[in-house]
Order: C-alpha cells, then structure tokens, then sequence
C-alpha cells in the first residue's frame, strides 16, 4: 500500500471531511453472506464521506457467513463509525486491527 | 404443507397477529393481493396513494407500539413508499413494508416497474430484504417483525419478487410466532454511579424523549422525576409522556421551547438524558447546550452514546429496565432551591400564548379543542406552525397519545397517521392538526378516510401559505417572501365534501366553540375548517445554528 501520508488526507483528497487523519487501521468484520452485505456497510461509509482505503471480503466456512476485511484512515468519528456498522443486523462482529495488519500487505505487488 | 409464496406471507402475517394491512395494488403484487382476498383476518385498507398506506401503517404502529404492515407493488409503489419508510426510521417506528418486485429474472433488466427498492432502501430502513427463494419466506417474515420490534424499533422492508410470490413451497410446520429479543444487558455499576450522580447534583434536569415512549417506561421516568425532585423537559417525541400540568413538567426544550424551559437547562449541573438523542433541534448549538452540565446518557442504542455529546455515564439498554434499577438507588430529596428557582424563571419567561381566550386564533383554537376532548382522545400533527403550536400548547396527559412526523418532519404526515391511529383504535377520537400546505400533501386519503368511516377530525389551520417557511423569510430573509404564499385560494370545504367527509367552517360560525363542539363530538370522518391569519409566527424560536439561550420572541 502507499506510504503514510505525513499531512491529513483531506489536503490531498477533495471532499474528505478534516477530521481525517492519517495513521491507518484495519476492520474486521463477520457478516452474514449474502448479496446485499457489501451494499450495506459501504453505503455506511459513502454517506459520511469515510474514506475506505482497501476492502477484501471472501465466505468463511461453509459459506453462511463472509469476513471482510476493511482499510480505513483513523478519523475522530472512527469508534462512533463502528458502532454504527455493529448496528446492522447482517454484522456479526467487528474487531480492529493496527494499520499494519499484514492481512493488505502481502496485495501491494497487484496494485503495482 | 404446501401453498405459494404468496399465501404463505400472509399466513404468516396472519400468524404474527397482524389485523389490518394498508396498502395500493399493482402488477408486481398481485399474487399477494390474490392471497389477501383468501384471509378471513386481515382487514386491507384500500389507500390513494403508496405514501397515505405507509403512514396509515406508522399511524397504527404509534398507537399499537407493535409493528404494522404497508403493502406496495414495484417500481413507482415502491418509490412512493421511502417518504414513509424513512420517516419511520427517523422516529423509531416499527413498519414492515412489503413490496412486490419484478419476477427473478427480470430484475437488472430495466423491466417494466422496477426499480432497484433494496438498493434505496438500505439507508432508511433498520434492515431490508431481497426474497430470492419462497422458502426464505419462512425465516424473512418473522425476522422482518423481530428486527422491527427488537432493541431500537424501525422499519423493515421485504422485497418479494413476483416469481417469488407464485413459488410453491413445502415445509413441515410454520415457524413460531417472533417476539422482541431481549433488550442488552447493562452494567448495575453504572446504573450506582448515576444514582449518586443524581444524588450529589444541586440543579438537575431529567430530559424524556421518544425512546421513553416506546419503551413503555413513561411511569417509571415520571416516580424518577417525583423520587428526586427534577424539573422535567420532553422532546417533541415524548411529549404526553409525563403530564404537561405535571408540577415538575417544564414543557418542550428546542428551537420553539418556552424561555423559561431552555434557561432552565442553561443553568443545570446535571443533565438525565433518557431516551433521547440530543438532536439538533432540541439543543441547538451543541457546545452551548448544557454548558455546566454533567450528563447522564440512557438510551437502548449504544450509537446514539456520546454521539453528539459525550455522556459522564453512559447506559446501553432498554429505558424501562434501566430506570426499574435506578429508581430503588435513587434517594428520595425535595430539592427546594432548585424548584423553587425552576417556579421563579417559569414565572419570569412563561410560554406566552397571546389570543388563547379567542378561538379563531391559533392557540384559541387548540384550547377550544383540547376543552372539547378528555386524554383518550389522540392529537396528531402535520409538520409547520400548526405542529409547533400544538407541540407548545396541547395539554398532553399520555404516552402514545401524540403522534408526529419528528425527525423527518414531514408535511402530509399527519392526516394518513390519523386514519392509521383511528384504524388501531377505533373506540377513540381522533384529531389531526393540520396546516393548508401540509394537508395537500396526502388529501387524497379523504377518501380512504371516508371509505372506512373512520373517526378522524381535521383541524385545518388555513393561513394560505406554508406558515414556517413564510416565517422564516420574514425573520431571517429580510422579508423577501418567496413561493410561501398561495395566491389562490382552495376551497378545501368543497374538496372535503367531494372525496365524501363531512366538512365544517368555523369562520362564518357566529359561535364557533360551539360548531366545533359539534363536529368533534358527532362520529366519522369530519373537516374543520380555520382560517388564521399569516403574519401569526411561532415564538420563541431560536435562529437555526444559535445557541438555544439566543431565542427571539
């Protein structure tokens, strides 16, 4: 993944709100799988302008429920934006994780 | 068993105790409206318009406090639906709205009367569904009411293509009848920590909102008020929750609170926030509300903690069991300083209702009403001056016994929830305040109204314009009044008459107590006609984004 940005990404990025910083943070999330799952939680995101950096989601198991994986910029709103993504009834869980989770880190050589 | 998708829905709306539907038929509904004309339970109440039927549906919602169901078809039914839908989110009302869909193979094709409804509706509703298969029916129907049900209640929309709908489906047994799933437990340290709170405070205020409603605890948070001596603030959702001539009760907080009620909160130390979500028309600028207070923060959803401001103790969990532990903790004070100063700003910066003996102006004629009416009676609103008026002035005595489009606020609210409210209670008067720009959004359900001779009474406050826009051009765009008055009249009386209502106009009635007296007391469906006068604003008001202490009027 790209660098750390050593200024907020709101000078870089038009439209993202200056409560954006820039240390990163991975999600985790348990959902139920099923078409509109994504739908859900991005459309959670995309309203408040809350930058997602990076999404991986595969079905876990026997394929009743998927894991996706979310790359994010630490923002003030950060905790108040995970308890609206527990709100939704297709989230089972949702952990965080250091930006540095090497879950994105072994994807850098597909987005040369 | 074996039967359609479509039958089984109903079986299972059935089965979930569901007794009347509202709802507009369509193509991709049809196999739904087949298997109603196969129920000997559910009553569907034919409405004019897909908006009328969601409103009818919060209406009885409101009153039951149990989730109640619309019914739409695709595409334009289903896009009539989200004004309603989203209402419903934004006040925390259980709906199940069911829509008919293009069949399976259709849908992504741009078929006739579709439109993509779960993709609109992820945002206004709790949760939605897509019926792919029938036999999901049998999971998704009961889901659909214990979601809308449980924890924070909302609004589930089913999607059910048609395809879906003519599916046979076998199955062994029905699945059982859903109730609310138990609230979230709480942490009892907490629950100490805010008795102590309460009790260490010297100017403490309890603020009620919606939430205190819906979770059937108004009693408890009014023995919570008594216990501990605290002056009482409701939300325009809460309010009827504790009495309004309630010795602790210091009416509505916000935008068009009294003076008296807001200066209150500028002075308290401690804030009980129960139930309610500090939204911006209640606190206006959120760094100044409040501003030596402390907080403490119960409500059942654990987002709505320190989202706008940070609580000192925050409680997750179901109002009504939060409080049942908190009153044994709370130590019986009569605070009389604090009340007796409470009494002495009352009494410096009343609400001020000029004209209150004359019931041709605005608040004469909500004390003419409530004069004609006893507590059972419920009181809804549409969205402007008239909402505010009646929010202000209206003796609300019970929970539930008011109902209004709060976080939405949406004009054309009032009249369909009427229809609703009257269908779930028959055996009570129904009254709607309404303005003349508010009424025209949703007037086509004067027929519904009068097709199911429902006991609902309009109040039509007729100022010819949408009052609080015109008010606002005058106060705050240096009178530069733009597309807020109606330069032509309508004569509503007439259009009353030719959907089938009874209508009655106060203005030429040499007595008009008595006229509307009359019309309020005589059953079924009937109009009251008012005109009042435009240059009558709400006061006090606080400018949008000032600070609740900068009210004018």
């Amino acid at each position: 993944m790209s660098e750390q940005n050593a200024k907020p990404l709101s000078e870089f990025i038009p439209d993202v709100p200056e409560t954006t910083g820039f240390n990163k943070v991975v999600l985790e999330l348990g959902v139920a799988n099923h078409p509109g799952v994504m739908s859900h939680i991005c459309n959670l995101f995309a309203r408040r302008a809350f930058n997602v950096e990076g999404i991986l989601c595969m079905p876990v198991g026997s394929g009743d429920t998927s894991r996706i994986w979310l790359l994010v910029f630490e923002d003030q709103r950060l905790e108040k934006m995970i308890r609206q993504v527990e709100k939704l009834e297709d989230v089972r869980y949702v952990e965080r994780h250091a930006g540095d989770h090497p879950v994105f880190g072994r994807l850098d050589e597909f987005f040369q | 068993m074996q039967m359609t998708g479509a039958d089984l829905i109903v079986k299972l709306l059935e089965r979930q105790g569901t007794s009347t539907i509202a709802g507009v038929p369509g193509g991709a509904a049809l196999p739904m409206y087949d298997a109603l004309s196969k129920s000997e339970t559910i009553h569907h109440v034919l409405c004019r318009h897909e908006q009328g039927a969601g409103f009818i549906a919060q209406g009885m919602a409101r009153v039951s406090g149990r989730p109640e169901v619309c019914l739409a078809s695709s595409g334009p039914g289903a896009t009539n639906l989200v004004t309603a839908i989203a209402d419903a989110k934004l006040d925390s009302i259980p709906i199940i709205a069911l829509t008919g869909q293009v069949p399976l193979s259709m849908i992504g094709t741009d078929a006739f009367q579709e439109v993509d409804t779960y993709g609109m509706t992820i945002p206004i509703t709790k949760h939605n569904f897509l019926v792919r298969s029938a036999k999901d029916l049998l999971e998704v129907i009961p889901a659909a009411f214990r979601i809308a049900m449980s924890d924070r209640p909302g609004p589930v929309l089913v999607d059910v293509p048609k395809d879906v709908q003519n599916q046979m489906v076998s199955f062994e047994a029905y699945p059982d009848v859903v109730v609310p799933d138990a609230a979230p437990t709480f942490d009892i340290a907490a629950v100490e920590e805010a008795a102590k709170m309460i009790e260490a405070a010297e100017r403490p205020v309890l603020y009620l909102g919606g939430g205190v409603i819906h979770s059937g605890a108004a009693a408890m948070a009014v023995t919570l008020a008594e216990q501990a001596s605290l002056p009482t603030t409701m939300t325009l959702m809460a309010l009827g929750a504790m009495p309004m001539d309630h010795p602790l009760a210091i009416g509505m907080l916000g935008m068009h609170g009294a003076r008296y009620t807001n200066y209150v909160l500028e002075e308290a130390d401690l804030l009980i926030c129960v139930g309610a979500r500090f939204d911006d028309r209640a606190i206006g600028k959120t760094a100044e509300f409040c501003p030596n207070a402390k907080i403490i923060h119960i409500d059942i959803d654990r987002s709505e903690l320190h989202k706008v401001k940070d609580a000192h103790v925050a409680i997750a969990g179901d109002v009504g069991q939060v409080l049942s532990e908190l009153l044994p903790r709370v130590k019986p004070q009569l605070r009389k300083r604090w009340l007796s100063h409470v009494e002495s700003l009352k009494g410096r910066f009343p609400l001020a209702m000029p004209g209150i003996e004359d019931p041709r102006s605005p608040y004469g004629l909500i004390h003419a009403v409530a004069n004609c009416l006893d507590d059972s009676a419920i009181i809804t609103s549409d969205v402007g001056q008239h909402q505010m008026w009646v929010a202000q002035a209206y003796p609300f005595r019970r929970a539930r016994q008011w109902l209004n489009s709060g976080g939405l606020g949406t004009m054309g609210f009032g009249f369909p929830a009427a229809i609703g409210a009257a269908l779930a209670a028959p055996d009570r008067t129904v009254v709607c305040f309404s303005g003349d720009g508010s009424l025209k959004m949703n007037i086509q359900e004067m027929a519904t109204a009068a097709q199911e001779n429902v006991n609902v009474k309009i109040i039509l406050m007729n100022n010819q314009s949408l009052g609080l826009v015109h008010q606002q051009q005058n106060l705050f765009y240096g009178k530069r009044i733009m597309a807020s008055r109606y330069e032509r009249p309508t004569d509503f009386l007439k259009i009353a008459e030719g959907f089938g209502m009874r209508a009655v106009d106060l203005d030429p009635s040499p007595n008009p107590r008595a006229t509307l007296a009359e019309a309020l007391h005589t059953p079924g469906p009937c109009l009251i006609h008012a005109t009042i006068d435009p240059n009558e604003f709400v006061y006090p008001m606080v400018p949008p984004g000032a600070a609740n202490s900068e009210m004018i009027g």
